[in-house]
């Protein structure tokens, strides 16, 4: 058998296996899933943010067309070992609350459950729901993060006295002294706007049951199907062989669906004493009020810097919203930053402390890039305004400052690995054609032209593939960070990978069989994805933090070299060869020098018959790796935008987009830039859009996306985007993470380009979103 | 998301449909649904009947008219920004059709159920006022003629009556210059504020939509122009007798600014320098 061509699809535009199918309507998302004698649940929610339930009568609805049962938190009780799981206690000071999956004594949020309605249609449950009456007794809202920690606000919880959930501080290094040193300082204060996550599919869940043996099997649109089933054996004591997660295919998340949900402890229980099928799918206003929000946090920053601008120490209090109740790792996420706020620039010393509150309104917790776009928010406009106080271009700022070294161990304690960040700035600059740009501004400036230009830079790094286990642990996170990836070559050639992560539209089938192909040596059409199945990939920790290829494509490649391993011997006691004298190439063991040989899939026949395999060789071909990073992987690149601000309307234009990123060696250039593209749109989205907003009342006045703004292809720009590399070397294939960078990096960019194109007005702040109002008022302020 | 039970009848006939009307108190006429089922998932609009128009092809048509266009009720946006008549003879309405939300509203909505569901800050009805339109009513008397100017009554609410359907818009053939400046945050959004500007040999006529419960003719802007003020001073006077509302995409105060720059370049576009 002649030699197979060495080809390589690593690094190889290769179109994604899921489209397809997706494009065409072939998805199975929850809501395509139906079972006989399905029921539906729809879930009676608070109106107000903040009342007592002084009784709930569920009689009328009870008796309504279709209704088969109507339960209240008191009803569900007995069901409830503990209540929704926080999985990340992060300091000993820390004050979790129970957070029961339906209200029992108060509402805390407006969208808050009181009461589940079941009936035989989703739109006689809904029609139902309405003749839920509940007695409430209104009680005042605090919705602000500052009004929440004021004397006598009201308290959100009895026992987190002054709303406060936890502190959390690292310091490293003499900052005080550094300050009282320093030449020149920056103190700003930062406002992270609340976001709703909107993702594309909203939650849904189906839980189909087995009244003769117990078997629950959950099918819910998530992207933790393995912690999520653990969850249900630590809220309901369901064991958890008896329990089966199934994640179909799932329509974005954000992060938002890295959850254990109130409705997921409810709608189980239910099918459950009902013994039929129950699905619960989550309405899009529901989810405005109801699934997580992101963000949501007051920053407080400063820098201690020489005359000329070098930064010696950063210093950063924050205030964070917990919303009203701890949601998986809602308090973690500030942790998710507290290492960046000096973002990748060299200082002596860092201080950091979060204050995490409770507020009336919705948990916030994990959205995109958690924790990280807020460091690198804080960080990449506070050096801005050094560079105005030290009067220095933002380019010439940057470059005083970065990391050059590597492996660097930043001022906060972590090792940076690898990165060049002159290199991500000179080629950001050179495809903006800068100095071009700055001469345009600068005769738009002189003729006093309506539409001003600015320019914004953000050099971002940011930290991800979560995570090494070890330091999870030393955070007192409750989870692994580690991941779980099988191979299984089949009798005819084909390969299996059964994956512990579990992909909600980044492309895990296209990314990972083009590993395994070029590994063993097989076409990427014979590597099939089998995911987000607790039956099929029985552990794993699943889809965030940029972690899927860093964690879960190393264990895979692992598990690729323990395959090629067994392989080789298979070959060599085939071939009648020592295992030294094969030589592998393109998924075939040739023994040197002659023109014998065997391919991986010879040998996957050969192990399955196992007529003539090695004395004492299992028969087989088939490997599972765990993998436990040893370090997080560090992103980093240069994002510039360019806007233009009409200064009569205060509308924002973004022009050009320029995003240079270092995610180390790219698997598939197709899936980055689709992460990239949707990860700026996100990070635009903050600077210039999306505000949840809630009223001194506690009602959510953004609560569908007629208000609620997610722009469309027709307010962005078409990205220019290039990549400089720099591979990791923590790992083998050299890879970095890239679900995340975008909306980590983009906007500070584009906020820090508002201002430049204000400057000359004498504006030096703005707040996100900045609104065509919040120019405009802006404008209005510096006239006076 | 999941409407009210309604009821649901499919009119063969504009007569038909004005007999169905007839047989609820809280009917409602369907026709793009574009502007009312939306109104309906959210619960805010729960009628107890929907009569579907949208099989009433014979009222989708643009059509001269003489001195004027003919357009049926029916007609979709998209139909108006494509229409080589509208093109030529009113301009205005062609380009203010294409301002309507996204291609896929534009492909499913109509003329007649924007202008009939009263919206202030819908684009179509500010361009009729501006145009100074005829608005076509037929109910069980027969049909009835109203000028857009009478035409807007309150927030959501129309002259039309109960068992009414709109079936035709008239508009004149434009000889002068004309133009529609609409400011929003996202292009499928309704506008913040838009301005209609229509100018005709009688003088031009100026619209704002959202800038009060109903969309509104900018009097104070017209009789400044008529007495010889220039643009500037014209424009200033746009949010002159409006009531613009506050929500989270600007307070009124902000409205008000928005509505003088707006004016000023939507008069700057249509009157010839």
């Amino acid at each position: 058998m002649a030699a197979t061509e060495q080809r390589s699809y690593v690094g190889a535009p290769v179109p994604r296996k899921e489209d397809a199918r997706l494009l065409t309507g072939q998805g199975t998302f929850v809501d395509n899933l139906s079972r006989p004698g399905m029921l539906h649940a729809v879930i009676v929610r608070s109106p107000h943010a903040h009342a007592r339930i002084v009784g709930i009568d569920t009689s009328r609805a009870a008796a309504a067309e279709g209704v088969v049962a109507v339960y209240t938190g008191e009803d569900l009780k007995s069901e409830w070992q503990a209540g929704l799981p926080c999985f990340w206690p992060v300091s000993e000071d820390i004050v979790m609350p129970t957070h029961w999956p339906l209200a029992l004594d108060k509402a805390r949020y407006a969208g808050d459950g009181v009461a589940v309605v079941v009936a035989e249609t989703r739109a006689l449950a809904k029609d139902a729901a309405e003749l839920v009456d509940v007695s409430y007794e209104v009680l005042p809202a605090v919705v602000d993060i500052e009004e929440a920690l004021a004397d006598g606000a009201p308290l959100v919880h009895d026992e987190a006295a002054g709303n406060r959930c936890y502190t959390w501080s690292l310091a490293a290094g003499e900052v005080e002294k550094e300050f009282a040193d320093a030449a020149v300082t920056v103190s700003e204060r930062y406002r992270q706007q609340r976001l709703i996550p909107a993702a594309m599919e909203p939650r849904a869940l189906l839980v189909d049951v087995m009244p003769a043996t117990g078997d629950v099997t959950v099918y819910s649109s998530t992207q933790i199907p393995h912690i999520m089933r653990t969850a249900f054996t630590l809220v309901l004591g369901i064991p958890e062989a008896k329990v089966r997660v199934v994640a179909p295919d799932v329509g974005g998340g954000f992060g938002s669906k890295v959850e254990v949900y109130a409705e997921d402890m409810i709608v189980v229980p239910i099918a459950r004493r009902l013994g039929r099928p129950v699905k619960w799918v989550e309405e899009r206003s529901e989810a405005c009020l109801a699934t997580i929000h992101g963000r949501d946090v007051v920053q407080h920053i400063e820098l201690a810097a020489t005359a000329e601008g070098k930064i010696r120490a950063v210093r950063v209090r924050l205030k964070a919203a917990m919303g009203s109740y701890l949601q998986a790792v809602t308090p973690g996420v500030p942790l998710l930053g507290a290492w960046l706020y000096g973002g990748c620039y060299d200082l002596a010393a860092y201080d950091f402390l979060c204050t995490g509150v409770f507020t009336t309104t919705t948990p916030t917790d994990a959205y995109r890039g958690a924790g990280r776009p807020e460091a690198t928010y804080a960080i990449e406009r506070a050096i801005d305004a050094l560079a105005r106080k030290v009067g220095k271009d933002p380019v010439e700022i940057r470059r005083l400052n970065f990391i050059e070294e590597f492996p660097f161990t930043l001022a906060s304690g972590l090792e940076v690995d690898a990165g060049d960040f002159h290199a991500a700035l000179d080629r950001a600059l050179e495809i903006l054609d800068y100095d071009t740009v700055r001469k345009e501004q600068a005769e738009r400036r002189a003729s006093g032209a309506t539409r001003q230009l600015g320019v914004g830079f953000s050099t971002y790094i940011e930290m991800c593939g979560l995570a090494p286990s070890r330091i999870l642990g030393a955070l007192n996170y409750g989870g692994g960070g580690w991941e779980s990836m099988s191979i299984r070559c089949l009798p005819t050639g084909t390969v299996q990978i059964v994956s512990g992560t579990t992909p909600h539209g980044q492309g895990h089938a296209t990314t990972f069989a083009q590993i395994v192909a070029d590994k063993l040596g097989v076409d990427f059409d014979d590597v099939e994805f089998l995911f987000g199945d607790t039956a099929v990939s029985p552990t794993g920790f699943d889809t965030y933090g940029s972690r899927s290829l860093p964690v879960g494509g190393v264990a895979l490649w692992h598990a690729s070299e323990k395959v090629v391993a067994k392989a080789k011997a298979i070959a060599a006691h085939t071939l009648e060869a020592a295992e030294d004298d094969l030589e592998y190439a393109g998924g075939r063991f040739a023994v040197r020098g002659t023109d014998r040989g065997m391919t991986v899939k010879e040998c996957a026949f050969a192990a399955w018959h196992a007529h003539n395999l090695p004395d004492g060789m299992e028969p087989g071909l088939e490997a599972q790796h765990v993998y436990d990073p040893p370090n997080f992987s560090w992103p980093s690149g240069c994002h510039i935008a360019l806007v233009e601000v009409d200064t009569q309307t205060g509308a924002v234009f973004l022009d050009r987009y320029v995003a240079v990123d270092d995610v180390g060696r790219v698997v598939n250039p197709l899936v980055v830039d689709g992460q990239v593209h949707g990860g700026i749109a996100q990070g635009v989205a903050q600077a210039l859009w999306e505000e949840a907003v809630y009223d001194s009342d506690g009602n959510l006045a953004t609560g569908s996306l007629l208000s609620y703004l997610v722009p469309s292809a027709a307010e962005l720009p078409s990205y220019e985007t290039d990549r400089t590399e720099t591979p990791s070397p923590t790992n083998p294939l050299g890879v970095k993470g890239v679900g995340e960078t975008g909306a980590i990096a983009s906007t500070p960019a584009v906020i820090n380009a508002v201002i430049d194109a204000l400057a000359p007005y004498g504006i030096t702040d703005m707040d996100m979103p900045a609104s065509p109002e919040r120019v405009w008022r802006a404008l209005q302020e510096v006239a006076k | 998301m999941i409407p009210a039970r309604f009821d649901y009848e499919v009119a063969g006939s504009v007569e038909e449909a004005v007999r169905l009307l007839g047989e609820s108190d809280d009917a409602k006429l369907l026709a793009g649904g574009h502007s009312l089922l939306p109104l309906m998932r959210l619960r805010f609009a729960q009628p107890s009947l929907l009569v579907d128009i949208g099989r009433l092809s014979d009222l989708a048509y643009v059509r001269d008219a003489g001195d004027r266009v003919a357009i049926g009720a029916l007609t979709r946006h998209h139909d108006l920004t494509t229409s080589d008549l509208l093109a030529r003879a009113c301009p205005l309405l062609a380009f203010t059709a294409g301002q309507v939300g996204d291609p896929q509203v534009r492909h499913r909505g109509t003329i007649g159920g924007s202008v009939a569901h009263g919206d202030p800050a819908s684009d179509l009805p500010a361009a009729l006022l501006a145009l100074d339109a005829e608005l076509v009513a037929t109910g069980p008397g027969g049909e009835r003629t109203i000028p857009a100017a009478d035409f807007f009554r309150g927030f959501l609410e129309t002259a039309l009556a109960p068992q009414e359907l709109l079936t035709e818009i008239r508009v004149p053939k434009l000889g002068g210059g004309s133009a529609y400046v609409k400011f929003n945050r996202r292009a499928q959004d309704w506008a913040t504020v838009a301005v209609a500007v229509a100018v005709t040999n009688g003088g031009a006529r100026v619209a704002l939509a959202n800038m009060g419960p109903t969309p509104l003719r900018a009097t104070a802007v017209e009789a400044a122009l008529a007495g010889g003020a220039g643009l500037d001073e014209a424009a200033a006077a746009a949010a002159e007798g409006t009531s613009p509302p506050s929500d989270t995409n600007g307070s009124a105060d902000y409205r008000r600014h928005l509505a003088t720059v707006l004016t000023r370049r939507a008069l700057e576009k249509a009157l010839p320098a």
